[in-house]
């Protein structure tokens, strides 16, 4: 008898583990083929040269960037980027993490802003500085929970003027960024796109930047993401390290309340 | 309660009218320093972008009616709004002045596959795609398509090939909002991304009985 | 002086299993830069890998590796605490070699 349920209870797992095969689409398997991946992600690198960074001291001054405050204190990196953008008191404006980087390399380390802001996205022959930097501070933040804060009224105006980029239609095509992100299930092509309007998509996404992109062969960042999107919009440039930028990063960081960070996260 | 007029009262009286005036002029002053959000967008626009290739800022910054409408009404718009901007879309179309519909498939097909046009990594004056398979399912053999528009793979079986369908179709790949107010489809023919023949051969890829989209 | 490489060796009963991931351009010489100009070719042709003094891994790479390499394999007769070491030397004579402890 006990034999026979056994053999009942197995045909049953087999039957039911057919049904969820049978409802796999393309995209599930492109997923399982990413989780495969993600062992060995190229971004570890970056990592380690950005914590080198991070503790280098570079001239002029033969300084390091060890006393920089990314928000909790000076030098402490651990935590810092999921609260980030935030308010800092002294200078009286919300950051994000590149413009507090680009901060921290002129005021401490004596950098002028030209060298400061210098190769923003690395290619072949060309790393660049602050990418591993943004690699290894993200890293810090790996398994917290997203808090960027808005209490501020700064940090309450960047997430108002982010929202309302967000949904700015322009450009010769009329996009905004609503137009691909806000609603659920949606491609273009093969390619997913999140409801960045909908909490658990804009978690998902939102903790899983910066990344190791193959099609780049790069570390990219969520600014270099922002301003891909921009370009695919039809819209002209963005300076680097703008407001304009980061208002929608608040934006985007602040739907992604609760969701744990990931990042540096292996992408296409 | 008549306030006392001992002098503990007179200055209780005192600080009572400060504190009054205080909470007063500090209710007027947070009502007339609210921001402006949107105001405060704009002017960050206006100062951090850069014109690059077809990509102007001008044009960014100068958002025509409709754009104005389905910025400020993204989710929810009222009847009035929708027949006001889809009837305003209607009047921009332009029909072929030679009367004919129909280009060449195989051409369409080229313009529905193409991305690029108009983007700041594309030359100026360059060949502007149509890039409709990011959003259609169109024929049966491109697996790689989008699915934010409805799909369109036998298109005359769904949807006849009689003039009616003909002029609502050129209508609606000139300029999707004379139907559909604040389409996510970008105003083709109406925005200048595509020009009347390359219209003619999208026209075709769905249109023809030839067009592997029929077959 | 090329980038160090990252080296992950994990004594799982009797194999070790060891992972290696390695900054490397791994150019095929064959990809065109954006004036149209073939960009040289830059990859690695040997990658050997020493347990101790024993040689547990010996192989030839080529223009069929992409870029930023991840390598995975096993082998047994490691312990705890002994010594890898990792070398890799490319087309153009440039070299690398890191070391990790097996854990």
């Amino acid at each position: 008898m006990k034999l026979f349920i056994t053999l009942i209870f197995t045909i049953f797992l087999i039957y039911s583990n057919t049904f969820a095969v049978a409802g796999n689409s393309s995209t599930d398997e492109i997923a399982k083929y990413r989780e495969l991946l993600a062992d060995g992600n190229p971004a570890e690198l970056w990592e380690m040269r950005g914590e080198e960074l991070w503790k280098k001291k570079i001239d002029p001054k033969s300084v390091s960037l060890e006393q920089c405050d990314l928000g909790k204190g000076p030098g402490i990196v651990k935590g810092a980027y999921v609260e980030l953008p935030r308010y800092f008191n002294d200078v009286n404006k919300v950051m994000d993490l590149e413009q507090r980087l680009i901060y921290c390399r002129k005021n401490i380390q004596g950098l002028s802003h030209e060298q400061a802001v210098k190769i923003p996205y690395g290619s072949v022959g060309n790393p660049s500085d602050i990418e591993a930097l943004v690699s290894y501070i993200t890293a810090e933040s790996k398994g917290m929970k997203m808090a960027v804060s808005t209490k501020h009224p700064l940090e309450k105006e960047a997430y108002e003027v982010g929202k309302r980029f967000f949904f700015y239609r322009a450009g010769s095509h009329d996009f905004s960024c609503a137009t691909c992100h806000s609603a659920d299930e949606k491609r273009i092509r093969l390619q997913e796109l999140p409801n960045l309007l909908n909490k658990a998509d804009a978690q998902k996404t939102y903790t899983t930047w910066p990344a190791y992109r193959l099609s780049q062969g790069e570390v990219r960042t969520m600014q270099h993401r922002l301003s891909d999107c921009l370009r695919q919009q039809r819209f002209p440039e963005p300076i680097y390290a703008s407001e304009t930028i980061t208002a929608l990063i608040m934006f985007l960081a602040k739907n992604a309340e609760g969701g744990i960070f990931d990042a540096p996260a292996l992408k296409r | 309660m008549p306030l006392p007029l001992s002098d503990k009262g007179i200055l209780m009286k005192k600080i009572l009218i400060v504190i009054m005036v205080f909470a007063v002029m500090t209710g007027c002053a947070t009502a007339t320093v609210e921001t402006d959000y949107g105001k405060a967008m704009l002017s960050l626009l206006k100062s951090e972008f850069t014109s690059k290739g077809p990509a102007t800022v001008e044009r960014m910054l100068n958002q025509d009616e409709v754009q104005k409408l389905c910025s400020e009404y993204p989710m929810v718009r009222t009847e009035e709004m929708v027949s006001r901007i889809q009837d305003s879309q209607m009047k921009t179309v332009k029909f072929p002045a030679d009367g004919n519909y129909l280009g060449d498939w195989k051409k369409g097909e080229i313009i529905a596959q193409n991305g690029r046009g108009f983007q700041s990594s594309d030359p100026i004056g360059g060949v502007n795609g149509g890039n409709c398979y990011a959003c259609h399912n169109i024929t049966k053999s491109e697996i790689s398509y989008g699915n934010i528009g409805p799909s369109l793979n036998n298109y005359i079986k769904l949807h006849g090939a009689n003039d009616l369908v003909i002029k609502y179709t050129w209508a609606k790949i000139y300029n999707s909002q004379a139907y559909t107010a604040c389409s996510s489809m970008p105003r083709f023919g109406h925005s200048g991304i595509l020009d009347e023949q390359q219209i003619k051969d999208v026209m075709a890829l769905l249109l023809d009985p030839a067009s592997p989209v029929n077959r | 002086m090329p980038s160090p490489m990252r080296i992950r060796a994990v004594l799982n009963g009797e194999t070790v299993e060891v992972k290696v991931l390695i900054r490397h351009d791994m150019e095929t010489g064959l990809r065109k830069d954006t004036t149209g100009k073939f960009v040289p070719s830059h990859f690695i042709q040997k990658l050997t890998i020493k347990y101790e003094d024993r040689m547990v891994l010996d192989s030839v790479m080529g223009i069929s590796v992409s870029k930023d390499p991840f390598l995975s394999f096993k082998f047994k007769g490691g312990e705890k605490g002994g010594k890898l070491s990792v070398t890799w030397v490319d087309n153009i004579g440039d070299t690398r070699t890191d070391a990790a402890i097996v854990s």
